[in-house]
């Protein structure tokens, strides 16, 4: 057994030991400590690195717990008047399901021949739909204003035809003004005007817009990475883009405008009939934007 | 205010502008684009720019998007950017501007 042989080698030992010197017995005893203390700090150290483990693994798991935390936060939080960009996307699919319910209450009324009462109210609501929109714009705009002129949420075909985020207002008219026809001289007169007006604004909007192009790639071509005038340049950069909610904001405006114009020159059948071509010519676009991309290719 | 309201009165048409605004440029062309040049006053360049900044504010209140633009016709505020659309559409901007116009449009 292990035990005895132990007992008789440790008996064995303190025989010996007995016949060592004063000296040879103290230096002996000397060694004993040593390794005595080395096995004890070699304890210590094993429970150190043990105690850090466990520190560790806890603090792996509180990064992890950050990390969430972080990520829910500025998913959740960075538009502060709650208009997100998700929550336009959604807002946006709702406007053109309601448009094209609409559009289909116009089409049934004018065919039905009901009376101005009904249709005014139509149109009122027609209008208001637009309203609704350019308001949802506005706050994506706050939001991300280089999603919203990107047209991103709108359909390809559309994209092609983008100005400043929306449809041109002056095109708009060129869609409508064939299905007015016939119109006053006088009514004829009133959207001659209302069109130049509506041009030369949308003009010098082009022209703003160019502008803050120009000059902001200018100020990007210019290295200004010594010292502080890199921070300058940046401040500087910062603020024109700041302008262009302002642009969009005012695209907007001119849109509004102009339909507002033409509901208060036209009668209110011929209001209802140039919101039914505006809608169903939007509905086409976006037809169209479906087809082209599910169109036949051939395989590369 | 005094400096704004000075320079409005000596004025026919006055746009207050900042020398970075774009904007500004845009209420600028469309202007010229009617027939008329307004005085452009740059306040960012004038060293009581910040006292004019606050007037300016002031006038446009709550709901204008900044203190410029700001149009004064015949030494009155007329608004910013909004106003002076809306006014254009309406055909109310070229019956005010009749006074100041160099040549038809």
């Amino acid at each position: 057994m292990k035990s005895s042989v132990h007992i008789i080698g440790y008996e064995f030992e303190l025989e010996k030991y007995a016949s060592f010197s004063p000296q040879t017995q103290r230096r002996l005893a000397q060694n004993r400590e040593a390794a005595r203390k080395s096995r004890l700090r070699k304890k210590a150290y094993v429970q150190q690195l043990e105690t850090s483990r466990l520190k560790l693994v806890q603090l792996e798991q509180e990064l992890v717990r950050a990390r969430q935390q972080v990520s829910h936060l500025i998913k959740y939080t960075t538009q502060p008047n709650g208009a997100g960009i998700g929550t336009f996307e959604m807002e946006y699919a709702h406007w053109v399901e309601e448009q094209h319910k609409q559009v289909a209450e116009l089409r049934r009324a004018l065919q039905a021949h009901v009376g101005d009462v009904e249709l005014r109210m139509l149109v009122e609501n027609g209008l208001n739909h637009y309203a609704n929109l350019f308001r949802m714009k506005a706050d994506a705009a706050k939001a991300d204003v280089f999603y919203l002129i990107s047209g991103k949420w709108r359909t390809s075909v559309e994209r092609f035809f983008l100005w400043i985020g929306g449809f041109r207002p002056s095109e708009l008219l060129n869609v409508l003004l064939p299905q007015l026809e016939p119109l006053t001289d006088q009514q004829h007169a009133e959207v001659c005007t209302l069109r130049q007006s509506c041009q030369q604004v949308e003009d010098a909007l082009s022209q703003g817009i160019e502008r803050l192009q120009q000059t902001l790639s200018q100020s990007m071509a210019l290295d200004q990475s010594i010292g502080g005038s890199y921070r300058v340049q940046m401040a500087a950069a910062i603020e024109k883009l700041e302008g262009l909610e302002s642009f969009a904001n005012q695209a907007d405006h001119l849109r509004g405008q102009t339909l507002h114009h033409m509901a208060r020159i036209l009668t209110t059948r011929q209001a209802a009939r140039g919101l039914l071509a505006l809608g169903e010519y939007f509905e086409r676009l976006r037809a169209l934007s479906s087809l082209w991309a599910a169109r036949p290719r051939e395989p590369t | 205010m005094e400096k704004v309201m000075g320079l409005a009165s000596e004025n026919g048409l006055v746009i207050f502008s900042k020398s970075s605004c774009c904007m500004c440029y845009a209420v600028n062309m469309l202007f010229q684009g009617i027939g008329v040049k307004p005085v452009m006053y740059d306040i960012d360049q004038d060293p009581e720019g910040r006292e004019m900044e606050k007037a300016l504010m002031k006038l446009g209140g709550a709901a204008a998007a900044g203190p410029v633009p700001a149009v004064f016709i015949g030494g009155k505020f007329m608004g910013s950017t909004n106003e002076i659309m809306s006014a254009h559409l309406s055909g109310q901007l070229v019956q005010m501007l009749k006074p100041f116009h160099h040549s038809m449009s």
